[in-house]
């Protein structure tokens, strides 16, 4: 089925084809394979809007990463799958690796024969004819309507973020132990003006931690920041690999007998580290200082199950429906769960 | 392997951040020791559904069907039986 351009998501990674792709002829039969004209242009300008980049070539892999390495383009790619499977398994690891939705995702290749195996079995996946890249940064799913500072720096979380993988596997002992030795910092403060932005497409992208799929744009955040009634939470989380930037937003609307969580939703790149709970637990708190019970809007959606798991688990209750689809979750606030030993938490 | 020890063994393996597992009681109340993630409630929903092939509907996830390790396995005996 169709959709409407505009219920068709942003793309998030760019997966490349190699041979008669990226570069013109095919490296096993010989070395002297020349990059098509432009192409670095195009992978650096995605980039720098926060599109990241992958590999999925049928090659062999030393040979094939060698060559990305001598063109000067290896840490642009992340989770290159270059192997003889399928290339629909090879968009799956990537995907998985990455943690983002398949229909965020983009495949360019030249051959017809596995743009449509990879669209056999994952018909979300948009196929791009290798022809067609010169016109990629025109593309309507490539042009992000934000670009925060966060964006620029996606690749390099990414980037620490596989460092930080690389050590957990390689780490004996407990997982808390680990865990404890990344010295993780969560901030919660009170969005200004400059955070915004950041807010707005944190809306927009993030689908499986999302209580509610609300988009806000700039000028409703704008209006809540400078509202009594209001409370625009975001946060941050920083370990020792670096910062993983601003993953957490919450919008509160206080009401005399109790606090609304309109929206509440949490970067997937944070998702192993729990730290939804945490920002949950701090709300909890503050309405409860304030002698205010929770309420929290809640639409089911195929992807957010595990919002919805959490906020169960934080002892909410349904309670009855609202408009739009929601329903509507409350916490009395008789047990609001402690952080979590291994993460240090600042208000501001 | 007991349902129930196949439970116990689940929640011990995942309960990270539980210094005091070691000790942890069929009664005790998990989610109220603290330091229960959202990822551990998630592991938690999904091996119960694939370990014992029932599928717990949003009305099924309340707190009191995954409080204690006993409140899951009459949880699980009660989705059986349905």
């Amino acid at each position: 089925m169709e959709k409407d351009a505009k219920d068709l998501k942003e793309i998030k990674c760019v997966v490349w084809d190699l041979d008669g792709t990226i570069w013109d002829g095919i490296l096993l039969e010989s070395d002297d394979v020349k990059l098509k004209p432009k192409i670095r242009d195009v992978i650096q300008t995605l980039d720098s809007r926060g599109i990241l980049h992958s590999i999925a070539s049928k090659n062999v892999y030393d040979v094939a990463m060698q060559k990305v390495r001598d063109f000067g383009l290896e840490e642009y790619f992340l989770y290159p799958e270059i192997s003889w499977n399928a290339k629909s398994s090879s968009i799956k690891c990537i995907q998985e690796n990455l943690n983002i939705g398949l229909d965020t995702i983009m495949l360019i290749d030249d051959q017809p024969f596995e743009r449509d195996e990879v669209n056999y079995e994952y018909p979300e996946v948009l196929c791009v004819d290798a022809s067609e890249y010169r016109t990629l940064p025109s593309h309507s799913r490539l042009n992000p309507r934000f670009i925060s500072e966060d964006s620029n720096r996606r690749r390099l979380m990414y980037l620490e973020d596989i460092e930080r993988k690389r050590e957990e596997k390689n780490y004996e002992g407990p997982k808390k132990d680990f865990l404890a030795s990344l010295n993780m910092q969560f901030i919660i403060s009170e969005a200004k003006e400059e955070d915004l932005k950041r807010a707005e497409e944190l809306t927009v992208r993030t689908n499986q931690l999302n209580t509610t799929g609300k988009t806000y744009d700039y000028d409703e955040l704008k209006m809540m920041l400078n509202s009594k009634k209001h409370k625009v939470l975001i946060s941050d989380l920083k370990d020792k690999y670096g910062s993983y930037g601003k993953i957490g937003l919450a919008v509160v609307e206080k009401t005399k007998k109790f606090w609304n969580l309109k929206l509440f939703l949490m970067s997937c790149r944070v998702m192993t580290y729990g730290v939804g709970t945490v920002l949950l637990s701090y709300i909890m708190k503050q309405a409860k200082e304030d002698r205010k019970t929770l309420r929290a809007d809640y639409k089911h959606t195929e992807r957010n199950r595990m919002m919805f798991i959490t906020f169960k688990f934080a002892n909410f209750k349904e309670i009855g429906s609202a408009s739009d689809n929601c329903v509507i979750l409350e916490n009395d606030l008789s047990m609001i769960q402690d952080y979590p030993p291994y993460i240090n938490i600042t208000t501001r | 392997m007991q349902l129930i020890e196949k439970v116990r063994e689940f929640i011990k393996n995942h309960l990270v951040s539980l210094e005091s597992y070691v000790n942890l009681n069929d009664e005790d109340k998990i989610f109220e020791l603290g330091f229960v993630d959202s990822l551990f409630a998630l592991q938690l929903v999904n091996f119960v559904e694939g370990e014992f092939k029932i599928s717990v509907d949003n009305e099924d996830l309340d707190l009191e069907n995954f409080s204690s390790i006993n409140a899951i396995v009459a949880f699980i005996e009660k989705k059986r039986k349905n």
